[in-house]
């Protein structure tokens, strides 16, 4: 999840430090030419624990900046892995040089302010930065420690990771833009192996936080050792039509897989299912899906965009009627409309695109063992696999691996493997049994919980 | 930028390198190592009719690795200066606490084996001529029908200079240049929207658009997608299913080639762990990983941590003969690396990785192969796949199939995953044709991406799973 770091090579920028160095490269733009610079720069540490020992510490620094120029609606890019000047004087003029290639479009252009504040968001734990290298390091031992010893069915500790990073980001234009993020993210994970020989079943349980000191090792250990053991004995289920019972972790991929066909981006390009759907009802009454970056909770939440401006609360679906997409300035331009705030970056190498950063399906009144109890026969998946290769988010097609158990007289029952389930998100959306109460805020992009959706149809045997 | 050392190939100079080689085994570890990233990267973009965007970037870095025992400390730094280099190396020491005294290190550099010379760096070609290649797909690909609604082109080409040092003594370069060039469209039909994508990609230069013509790059992705438009639910539950050759070489990458990386295997992770010597599959199959073949996605002359690239044979007819291994694991099996040390930069420690991994040619025609297949699914093109080692169950997803009905091919089937455990598929395997190809992919593990290549004749499967929703 993350890479890795220690104070040692790198302390922490001091603030505002960034800003200051973005705003001096913004004021380069020369008349009728529009300038914009990403600064970044992070810290990470990386602890691997195997069979009691350290089996890689990593420690690592890195810092860039990416500089857009846009002339006459032509953009122009250009990115550095450094700070050092020399090099970010070369990058401004490959930026501008790369902009003449361009072809002009008129809704081309960088963000202005809109006069939206900023959520104030304490998304920063100091404690990544202050906890020694060696306690980390502990705590990755501890992590395969109690993993080995949780379970007499557990054979094999795969990984047991401690990662953590603390990032900062800054954004100047010459458009009047000037906003800093921060946020740090510590987290554990572990993957058991349980079982023997042709019967080996893998689980990975993890734990997320802004800070070392709200990890929970126990949860962590927990969740793999369940998922691992209670795929033991795990068989191919008979092909036919069922409903399925999401894991909270299915969930939330599943929502990263619908937020793309709500980027601004595909629908101005007619490369969304969703596209032309406003107002209509895309999904099940009860379904109510929102992108709040301002709710601190969850692990997407920032106070800025990545082009500056102040993140706010968009609602997407409402009672299963569509309302709107994430859009960041340009694709908002090309559909008429204003940004959502949506821009996010894969960093200071890339371009700012329209994206969800902190979904949220509303939370229903049923807990997790209440739905099972109203399904009737179903297919409780544990873990899908293959959604980059079996989810297309255009055409809306679905398909993937799953593994799981089944679900009888509103128990668990067997577990299953090596069987796809397959719709499409339009009817998926539309075919939800129930949205659980028990939300669990997850990495990525969205948060989690259990969900039922009726009428898949599952490929076995 | 400094351009120090640039005379003799190396990024950073030979002295220097010793010294920071020195100052990592300082505290007692026992290997060390320096690796040093320069790279390059150009990408354009046309999209919607537009050229939207040109970009180029510059990252330069280097990492040090310090081993000792069974544990290993790593540091990365953008700073390439001395100093800079010498805090990675304490910094990356730090795991060794036993304090083992300054230890000299002297190198001799070795000269990489160049598998294929670059005729036209891509730096040398002007922007102008990139961006008209977008623009040429882009025409060719709403000339392939009325029901082409949108088009992406999309290009791009690094330069990757890399330098690796450690304390046995090894200082090896390589320059690696890569090229590649991609489309993906939309149709509009009745039913809805469907999606094609094309992709060629090489380890060369600028000369890849001298064998490759952008246009049937785009015809081949406007296609995928026009031929989906009329597509049928694909089937769901086992059928035999048959592999067109060069489509599908990521059935072998997710079936068994990450279940044979030492990594896996040490930790008892894959379903191969003690399969050494056994058969594994039909006897039909002989799969190789070679890093060496000329232009293809997943060559190098040297890997990540110095190692020249090899063939290595890891299922001979259906026998296991081989694992893939990077210096640490086999270091711990008293054997040599097998030149699969690889990462996807400076700021990651290498792990092993496949380069170009396929199976052989048989002796069946491809013809006769789908003439005695009365009913399954023949998949003309497979997308991405994903496996788990430890049960070897894995799934591939079809981005062009269609349904085989008395031998013959018929009709499209819409996108679905395949799905199927490793050693099982692989036993299922009953013709293999003669009609070899290979195509690029971008291989994912532990968060680290690399180019690799995959390849694969005309081959038939007697059952596998297919996650359709025919029966509606």
């Amino acid at each position: 999840m993350t890479d890795t770091v220690s104070q040692e090579v790198s302390p922490s920028p001091a603030e505002g430090e960034l800003l200051e160095l973005a705003l001096r490269i913004a004021g380069a733009a020369k008349s009728g030419e529009q300038l914009e610079v990403y600064v970044s720069r992070g810290v990470e540490t990386d602890v691997r624990a195997y069979e009691g020992e350290v089996e890689s510490l990593s420690s690592a620094a890195s810092a860039g900046v990416g500089i857009r120029v846009v002339v006459g609606g032509r953009q122009g890019f250009a990115y550095a892995g450094t700070l050092e000047e020399s090099v970010i004087k070369q990058t401004l003029a490959d930026a501008r040089d790369n902009a003449t290639f361009a072809t002009a479009d008129e809704h081309v252009g960088l963000a202005g302010p809109d006069g939206v504040a900023p959520t104030s968001l304490d998304l920063w734990d100091d404690a990544v930065l202050r906890t020694p290298s060696a306690a980390k390091v502990e705590m990755a031992l501890e992590l395969e420690r109690r993993a080995r010893n949780a379970d007499a069915r557990v054979r094999q500790v795969a990984f047991a990771d401690y990662g953590d990073m603390a990032a900062e980001a800054a954004v100047a234009s010459s458009t009047g833009i000037t906003a800093t993020a921060r946020r740090t993210v510590s987290s554990v994970a572990v993957e058991t192996i349980a079982g023997a020989d042709a019967d080996s079943q893998t689980g990975v349980g993890f734990c997320a936080a802004r800070g070392p000191g709200d990890l929970d090792l126990d949860k962590a250990v927990a969740d793999a050792v369940q998922r691992s053991t209670r795929m033991l004995g795990a068989t191919k289920a008979r092909s036919g039509k069922c409903a399925v019972v999401l894991d909270p972790r299915v969930t939330s991929t599943l929502l990263a897989v619908v937020s793309s066909a709500l980027s601004g981006e595909a629908v101005t390009k007619g490369r969304s299912f969703f596209a032309d759907r406003v107002g209509e009802e895309v999904a099940v009454p009860t379904l109510i899906l929102v992108d709040d970056p301002t709710d601190a909770r969850s692990f997407g939440a920032s106070t800025h965009d990545a082009e500056g401006l102040a993140c706010r609360r968009n609602v997407l679906i409402e009672n299963g009627v569509l309302r709107g997409f994430v859009f960041d300035t340009t694709s908002a331009r090309r559909a008429g409309l204003a940004s959502t705030a949506s821009a996010v970056r894969g960093g200071y190498a890339t371009t700012p695109v329209a994206g969800c950063r902190a979904l949220l399906l509303s939370p229903g009144t049923l807990e997790a063992a209440d739905i099972l109890s109203r399904v009737g026969e179903a297919l409780f998946v544990q873990s899908i696999t293959g959604v980059h290769s079996g989810v297309n988010p255009v055409s809306g097609d679905f398909s993937v691996g799953a593994e799981g158990l089944m679900v009888r007289d509103g128990q668990l029952a067997e577990p299953v493997r090596e069987v796809t389930i397959a719709s499409t998100l339009q009817r998926m959306l539309q075919s939800v049994l129930h949205i659980g109460a028990d939300v669990e805020w997850l990495p990525g992009v969205a948060a989690g919980q259990t969900v039922a959706i009726d009428g898949m149809a599952l490929s076995g045997s | 930028m400094s351009d120090a050392g640039s005379a003799t190939g190396l990024l950073v100079e030979t002295p220097v390198i010793e010294r920071v080689l020195g100052a990592a085994l300082q505290r007692g570890g026992e290997f060390a190592e320096v690796f040093v990233e320069d790279r390059h990267s150009t990408s354009a973009v046309l999209d919607d009719g537009r050229v939207e965007e040109l970009s180029s970037g510059r990252d330069r870095g280097a990492g040090v690795r310090v081993v000792v025992g069974e544990t290993t400390g790593y540091a990365h730094t953008a700073d390439l200066s001395e100093r800079g280099l010498l805090a990675a190396a304490e910094a990356a020491a730090a795991v060794a606490r036993q304090g083992g005294g300054r230890r000299v290190v002297a190198l001799e550099h070795r000269e990489s084996v160049k598998r294929n010379e670059v005729e036209q760096l891509p730096e040398d070609v002007s922007k102008a001529r990139k961006i008209e290649l977008l623009v040429q797909a882009d025409e060719a690909a709403r000339a392939s029908g009325n029901a082409i609604s949108q088009v992406s082109a999309s290009y791009g080409d690094g330069r990757r200079r890399i330098q690796v040092a450690n304390s046995d003594g090894t200082l090896v370069a390589d320059d690696q240049v890569r090229t590649r060039f991609s489309v993906s469209c939309v149709a509009v039909g009745d039913t809805g929207m469907q999606t094609g994508y094309e992709s060629s990609a090489f380890t060369v230069g600028f000369e890849l658009f001298d064998t490759v013509d952008v246009r049937e790059v785009a015809a081949a992705a406007a296609r995928r997608a026009l031929v989906k438009l009329t597509a049928r639910p694909a089937p769901s539950g086992e059928v035999p299913l048959i592999l067109e050759s060069g489509s599908g070489g990521i059935l072998f990458h997710e079936a068994c080639g990450h279940g044979l990386e030492a990594d896996h295997i040490a930790k008892d992770a894959s379903v191969y762990v003690g399969q050494m010597g056994e058969q594994v599959a039909s006897p039909l199959v002989t799969l190789v990983d070679d890093g060496t073949i000329g232009p293809e996605w997943g060559s190098f002359a040297v890997d990540d941590e110095g190692n020249s690239a090899q063939r290595n044979v890891l299922i001979e007819k259906g026998v296991l003969t081989d694992y893939m291994w990077d210096y640490l694991r086999g270091r711990k099996d008293n054997r040599g690396s097998s030149g699969n040390g690889r990462r996807q930069n400076y700021r990651h420690l290498p792990m092993v990785r496949m380069t170009n991994t396929f199976l052989l040619n048989g002796d069946a025609e491809p013809e006769e192969i789908l003439a005695q297949t009365p009913t399954g699914v023949y998949v003309a093109k497979l997308g991405g796949g994903q496996v788990n080692t430890t049960t070897g169950d894995f799934v591939f997803g079809t981005v062009e199939a269609y349904l085989i009905e008395d031998g013959h091919i018929t009709e499209p089937l819409r996108d679905a995953n395949l799905i199927g455990n490793g050693p099982e598929v692989l036993r299922r395997i009953d013709a293999v044709a003669n009609d070899f190809a290979m195509g690029p992919g971008t291989c994912g593990k532990d968060g680290q991406s690399v180019p690799v290549g995959c390849g694969q004749p005309t081959l038939r499967i007697t059952g596998v799973t297919i996650g359709g929703t025919a029966g509606d």
